[in-house]
Formats: C-alpha cells, sequence, structure tokens
C-alpha cells in the first residue's frame, strides 16, 4: 500500500545534499580534466578506489577526515597511472581511461576482501549550534557533515578560478588549443597531469563519501555507475560548474525520491524507479546544453610537441 | 652601417633525425631593419625563428642581442628579451576573447579592465581596429592576426617576428598590414618576415636572407632584386612559368543556378544563391578570403554535401540530388584544400588513395572485388607522370612531404580524365617548382578540353592560370570577369574591401 505520508519532507531534501555529495566531488574534479582537453573515462575507477582507501583508512585509524585524505591520495595515486600512459606513452585517453575503470574495479575488490561486513567510524554533522533550530532552514541546509560544505565550496573554488585568475586562464587555453599553448611557451603536459591528479583526488574523496557515510560500509562495485554519471554530467552541463552542481542535486534528488516511493511500495516496477534518476537527470541535461554545447578544443587529442 | 646590430646569429646548426634543418646559419639585423627571410618549403626557415624565439634550442652555434649573449631557453625569455612573434598558423583560442587571448601571451599581464583599456590605445595607434570583447572565433583571419600583432605590440618588442603574415588577407588588408610594420620600423623596432610572396618583399624590406635546404645561400636588397632573380636563389635552379596556349571553349558543361546551401556547421559559411556558367576548356579561378564559402561551394560541386534539384546542371541534366560516386563516374572530379584526411587518407598507401577515387572511373572494382593489381598501375602512373617523390606506391600517405602529397593528389584526379575538375587550393603550401608543375597540369587539362574550376587564396596563380575570374564573399560569388587585364584593386574589391574593417569597428 501506498503511504505518501510516511515520507518526511525535510529529511527527504536534506538527503538530496548527501546523494549529490560524491557526484559533485567526481564531477567537478572531471571537469577540470576536461578543461584542460583530457578525457578521463577512469572516474568510476578512480571513485572505487577512493571508497576502498577511504574506508580501509578509517577503519584502521578511526578517523573518518584521515579516511577521506587517504581516499584523495588513492584517487590521485591510480589518476597518475592514467597520466602516466596518456600524457608520457601518448596512449589512446578513451582506451586508457576504460582500463583505469576495470584496474580499479579490481584492485579495489581485492584490497577490501578483510573488509567487508565492518562498520567504519562515522563522521559527525557539524555543529551550528542555534542556528541548526531554524525551522525548515535548519534540519535541510545546516545539518550536514563537513564533506557536503566542501564539496559545495570546491564547486564555488573551480568557477572563481576558472574564470578570475591567471591560472584559471592557462588551464582553459591548454584545453581550448595545445598547440598554440605550447607555442605560447606553457607547459602542457605538467598541467595536464596536475589537473588529472587533482580529477583523481576529487574522484577519490567522492568514492570515499558513498563508502563512509553513505552506505556506510565496502561492498565490491559499490559505486555503482556513479562515476559514469558523472561522466555524462561534466558533458551535459557543458563543462560549466554550476551545471555540474545543478546536475548533481537534480539526480541527487531522484535518486532520494525513487528510494523512497519504492520505501512506501509505489505500484512501479523497481527496476523502473531505480533507473529513472538517470534518464530524467540526462533528458533535462540535454535540453539545458542544447544552446550551449561547447566542447573544449582539444579534448580527447593527444598532444605532442613537435620540433 | 656602423651601430651594434640588434641582433646577429652566428653558425646556427640543428639537425633532427635524417635532416639538418638549419647548417651553420648567420645573419644580422639592425635596429628598425626590416628584413626578410627566404625559402622554399624546408629551407629551414621556421626551425631557425622558432630557435630566435626559444621554442628550439640550437646544437651549436651563437645569438647575441645588442652584443650581449641571447639564448632563451623559452620563448617566455625571449619575450622578456624583446623578441614578438606572429605564428603563420595563428596561436589563437577561439573560444576567449580578444583581452583572453592577449592576456595569455603577455608575462606581467593587468588585470582584464585594464587590459581592455591597453588594447584599445594600441590598436589606435597603429591603425588596428579591434574590439577586446569580441569572441575570436567570430573573427576574420585579418582581426585575428591583428589579435596576434597588438599581443606583441604590447610588450614593446624590439624584434618582432612574422611567419607568413599576408596568406590570408586581402589586398587592402595587406596595405593596412604595411602601414602598421612600416609606423614600427620607422619607431624602431625591427621585423624578421618570412614569406613566399616576392613582391611583398620587395615593397616591405630593406635586406633580405636566401635559405636553401638549411644553409644561407645568398642575400639581397629586395628593392633592386628582381621577383625572379630571388625565386632562382631560393629554387636553385632556373623556374619555368607556366606557358598557356590559347584554345577555344568549348559547349558549356556545368551550370549552377542561383545554387544555395545551408552552412554545414556553426563555423561555416552558407552559399547564397551562386550563379555561373562553366565551358568546356576554361579555368574559372575563384579567389577570395578563406571561409567565404570555398570548402561548402566545393562541397556542392563534389557532391560531398548534395544540394536540392534544379542549381546544379551537368550538360543539361540535374545533379544535384547526387552523391560523389555518381558525380565521379559523369566525370565531375574534385580535389578538397586539406591533403591530410580529406583528400587523402594518411594511413593508407598510395596504392589505396588511389582506389579510394579512382574505382569508378578507371574500373578498378568489378562487382564489388577490388582489382589491387590495377590500382597499383594507377598509383605508379600518377607517381611517375606527376613526378611525386616516394620509395613507391605501397608507401603511406603521410609519409610524403606536402608538395609530393599534393602532385600525388592532383594527379589522381587529372589522370582520370575529368571533364569537369573542381581544385580548392592546388598549391597551398607547396614549394614554387612543385607549385609551377601543378598550375602547368591544370592549364594542360584544360587543353585537352576539360571544364576546371580553381579556387585558390594566391591571386597571382589564380591570375596566371584564369580565363576568367571571380570571387566568393560571405558566401556570394561575384560577376565573372575576363581575367586578363584586371588589377589588384579591382581583385581586392570583388573580394569585399578591406574584410571584416567595418565590423571592428562596431
Amino acid at each position: 500500500m501506498m503511504d505518501l505520508s510516511a515520507i518526511n519532507p525535510l529529511l527527504f531534501i536534506a538527503g538530496f545534499f548527501v546523494a549529490a555529495t560524491p557526484l559533485i566531488f567526481a564531477a567537478i574534479g572531471e571537469l577540470v580534466v576536461e578543461r584542460t582537453g583530457v578525457l578521463n573515462l577512469g572516474v568510476e575507477g578512480m571513485m572505487i578506489m577512493g571508497a576502498i582507501c577511504g574506508f580501509a583508512t578509517a577503519v584502521e585509524t578511526g578517523s573518518p577526515l584521515l579516511g577521506f585524505a587517504a581516499a584523495a591520495l588513492g584517487g590521485a595515486a591510480l589518476s597518475l597511472l592514467f597520466a602516466f600512459l596518456t600524457q608520457v606513452m601518448l596512449a589512446n585517453q578513451v582506451a586508457s581511461g576504460l582500463a583505469l575503470t576495470l584496474f580499479g574495479l579490481g584492485f579495489s575488490a581485492l584490497l577490501g576482501q578483510s573488509y567487508v561486513g565492518i562498520k567504519p567510524p562515522r563522521l559527525g554533522d557539524i555543529d551550528f549550534g542555534p542556528l541548526a533550530d531554524i525551522p525548515v532552514v535548519g534540519p535541510i541546509l545546516l545539518s550536514h557533515d563537513i564533506i557536503v560544505y566542501l564539496g559545495i565550496a570546491l564547486v564555488v573554488a573551480v568557477w572563481a578560478t576558472l574564470k578570475f585568475t591567471r591560472a584559471g586562464l592557462v588551464l582553459r587555453a591548454v584545453g581550448e588549443n595545445h598547440d598554440a599553448a605550447h607555442a605560447l611557451g606553457f607547459k602542457v603536459k605538467r598541467i595536464r597531469t596536475l589537473a588529472i591528479m587533482f580529477g583523481g583526488a576529487c574522484a577519490g574523496v567522492g568514492g570515499a563519501y558513498i563508502s563512509l557515510i553513505r552506505v556506510p560500509q565496502w561492498t565490491e562495485g559499490m559505486t555503482a555507475g556513479v562515476g559514469w554519471i558523472a561522466l555524462a554530467l561534466v558533458v551535459f552541463a557543458s563543462w560549466r560548474p554550476f551545471r555540474v552542481l545543478l546536475g548533481a542535486y537534480l539526480f541527487g534528488g531522484l535518486v532520494q525520491l525513487q528510494l523512497n516511493l519504492q520505501g512506501v511500495g509505489v505500484a512501479i516496477p523497481v527496476e523502473y524507479l531505480a533507473m529513472s534518476p538517470y534518464v530524467i537527470t540526462i533528458v533535462v541535461l540535454v535540453v539545458l546544453s542544447r544552446d550551449s554545447n561547447r566542447a573544449p578544443g582539444s579534448l580527447g587529442r593527444i598532444f605532442h610537441a613537435s620540433h | 652601417m656602423t651601430q651594434t646590430p640588434l641582433l646577429s646569429l652566428t653558425g646556427l646548426t640543428k639537425a633532427y633525425p635524417g635532416v639538418v634543418a638549419n647548417d651553420n646559419v648567420s645573419l644580422q639585423i639592425a635596429p628598425g631593419e626590416v628584413h626578410a627571410l627566404l625559402g622554399e618549403n624546408g629551407a629551414g626557415k621556421s626551425t631557425l625563428v622558432k630557435m630566435i624565439y626559444g621554442l628550439v634550442k640550437p646544437d651549436s652555434g651563437t645569438m647575441h642581442m645588442n652584443g650581449a649573449e641571447f639564448a632563451p631557453a623559452e620563448p617566455r625569455a625571449a619575450r622578456a628579451a624583446g623578441v614578438g612573434m606572429v605564428f603563420q598558423h595563428f596561436s589563437l583560442f577561439d573560444a576567449m576573447t580578444v583581452a583572453e587571448n592577449i592576456a595569455l601571451g603577455m608575462e606581467n599581464a593587468p588585470k582584464l579592465g585594464a587590459l581592455s583599456a591597453q588594447i584599445t590605445a594600441v590598436s589606435e595607434t597603429y591603425g588596428l581596429p579591434l574590439s577586446p570583447d569580441r569572441i575570436v572565433g567570430d573573427l576574420s583571419a585579418g582581426e585575428r592576426q591583428r589579435v596576434e600583432i597588438i599581443r606583441c605590440l604590447l610588450q614593446d618588442p624590439k624584434l618582432l617576428i612574422m611567419d607568413e603574415p599576408t596568406s590570408v588577407l586581402t589586398p587592402q588588408e595587406v596595405e593596412i598590414l604595411f602601414t602598421t610594420l612600416r609606423k614600427l620600423s620607422a619607431d624602431g623596432t625591427a621585423i624578421l618576415y618570412i614569406s613566399h610572396k616576392l613582391e611583398e618583399i620587395r615593397s616591405l624590406c630593406d635586406s633580405a636572407t636566401i635559405l636553401r635546404l638549411g644553409k644561407v645561400v645568398g642575400a639581397c636588397v629586395p628593392r633592386d632584386t628582381t621577383a625572379r632573380d630571388m625565386a632562382e636563389m631560393m629554387v636553385g635552379k632556373l623556374l619555368q612559368t607556366p606557358t598557356r596556349t590559347p584554345h577555344a571553349k568549348g559547349e558549356i558543361v556545368l551550370q549552377l543556378k542561383d545554387l544555395k546551401a545551408p552552412a554545414p556547421n556553426a563555423f561555416g559559411m552558407a552559399l547564397k544563391g551562386i550563379s555561373v556558367d562553366l565551358r568546356a576548356g576554361e579555368i574559372l579561378g575563384i579567389g577570395g578570403v578563406a571561409g567565404n564559402g570555398q570548402d561548402e561551394l566545393l562541397a556542392a560541386l563534389s557532391g560531398e554535401r548534395p544540394v536540392a534539384g534544379g542549381m546544379l546542371l551537368h550538360s543539361g541534366d540535374d545533379i544535384g540530388g547526387l552523391g560523389p560516386t555518381k558525380r565521379r563516374a559523369r566525370g565531375i572530379l574534385a580535389a578538397p584544400e586539406e591533403r591530410m584526411g580529406h583528400a587523402a587518407v594518411p594511413d593508407m598507401s598510395l596504392t589505396e588513395n588511389a582506389m579510394l577515387t579512382g574505382a569508378a572511373r578507371e574500373g578498378l572494382d568489378r562487382r564489388g572485388f577490388l582489382d589491387w593489381s590495377a590500382a597499383t598501375r594507377f598509383a605508379q602512373s600518377v607517381i611517375d607522370t606527376f613526378d611525386v617523390r616516394t620509395p613507391g606506391p605501397q608507401a603511406a600517405a603521410r609519409s610524403l612531404s606536402g608538395g609530393n602529397l599534393q602532385k600525388f593528389v592532383i594527379g589522381r584526379e587529372v589522370l582520370q580524365r575529368p571533364e569537369v575538375f573542381v581544385v580548392n587550393q592546388p598549391t597551398w603550401g607547396v614549394d614554387a617548382s612543385a607549385a609551377a608543375a601543378i598550375r602547368q597540369a591544370l592549364l594542360d587539362l584544360a587543353e585537352t578540353g576539360t571544364a576546371l574550376i580553381v579556387i585558390s587564396q594566391d591571386l597571382d596563380e589564380l591570375m596566371e592560370i584564369s580565363d576568367r575570374f571571380c570571387a566568393l564573399n560571405e558566401g556570394r560569388l561575384s560577376e565573372p570577369r575576363e581575367a586578363q587585364g584586371i588589377t589588384v584593386e579591382e581583385i581586392g574589391l570583388m573580394m569585399g574591401g578591406a574584410h571584416g574593417m567595418e565590423v571592428a569597428h562596431v
């Protein structure tokens, strides 16, 4: 029987943020990578590596924050493999990215064998004091852990960096036309490698958010395609940070909605509910991106400094 | 001259695997001097300026700037020492604004607001109208070049290097550029000017150094030397001028009737009502600045992008809806501008490339099965007839130099005895002797009764071979005129005057 009144609207909306956070991290990292002209399809692999590195470290040290730091390191370490393949060996980016995902999934399963069924230490919510008691706003906006706020801050920081700083200008230039950037004397490979590592670290944190907070436990392949959604999100957000944020919340909200609907027993087969967030998010972003679908000019092209 | 040279190069040598790009090159440039660097493709001009600009390190030899040792490790160091460079293929970022592009090329770029004011000031001083907030992707070639020049000027260069700056400009734009360069030179800025266009060098440059196969083979004062003498110094042998014999023109074979086509993409150009008749044995030259519909016109004629019925007639039959293969079978052949990836598949052998366009007319396939030995013979005959320098028909297209591949691509079509032949930029990036051979082949083809449409940005080339001349501007074709006796000014007007100037004032 269906009983929509069983859904608590405040908890429901607050859940958007938790559901969206892994996606925000993975997508904003990949956005930076793609703005430098590199297409890294290994997001899923880097996320799952972050998920296990973060989980294992948090369990061993008892500190969730150390776990997130380890997740960032783990994701960045795996992304270095991708950077080596594509920037040094000049391998095809699509194939290397797919390999990275497959490798990450397998390697994380190996690392995680002894962590199945364990509960990780909990990361507490930030105490906003009396502010948290404000009706509606308090429970929705001010009842989260630090990583949620860090994710939003990261999106703002990436946007501001790309738009207002010289570093951001150079980064966009490398992605727009790597030959021209090279001719002006910018270190294309160095900038791209750094961006790839940043993307890896972000994906790692996103993955750890799933294993440490959202689920929270370790199972093989637990990122369940969020990395792929992050990739699609970047494209359909037209490589703009705030559209990524918007898309992530939309997706998070839909996931939350379908879970709640499943919980109250709506008479729609579970499979339809489970796939609806993916379909609806993509459809909305495709419609949004019709006007301004402009990929970075050098995206996915191999850079070789001739002479 | 007794003053210290601004820049002096002594014994510069740079070798790449298999080729010595620069061999013991020395030259001197005085402050305020406009110095031309002449040479064929592959003579080592680009390598030389890249060494001055810090993009390439010499193997041996020294450079001195104002008497002091000068060895820039990277472009940044060269720019700091007062060297600016305007690249042949513009090093611009299409999705960014003019101001952002300029900021990228500066060491200590001010805030964008202040920079915009500086850009406006410099552009007014030197007569280079340009608005700082426009997106570079929307600019004309001339305007894009202004972006590069202003980027250099903002850094107060003592030496400005210009690599083939006029190849994309209309004659009027060239005049504006030369006025700017003369002003700069009068202010004491030295200019190192690379160009194939000898008449331009004669009007602009104070001195010239000529390179051949990486070595300095001569120097001259361009004003006192004929273009022909300079060309022969570059090539190292006497040049054959293409000869044309007057011959009667035949029936009308191809008619374009109010041909319209939408732009293929955001950066393309729509064709807006092009009408022209083409007779057998005639060469119609089509000039115009790149991006005014050249590629689109070729695609419409070759069948790559079929057009609506009634717009394109071949011997009276409507062929607008036919694709390339059917048009090829009728004898309408085309050679597009881009050799690598459009006219030829880079990673396939010459035999395979010959098969790709020759199959229909040369009978290289039978009921879907390919006759490779016939294709090899056909490729070999192209190689022999057009003097393509390559180990053989099994060589990959990618391995050929630009000029050799161009000879192959043109020869492959010419040997298929076309009835109508459409070619875009037949000698782009091809050295003088190969260009002369290609032009001669086109003239010979016309003599045998083929109708030709030659689209080119090289006006001298069009004047040399065209019977009638017209220009593409914004997707429209001007009224064709007899090419005999037409002046450069008239051509410039046909091409739309100083293209893009009006836009820049807005």
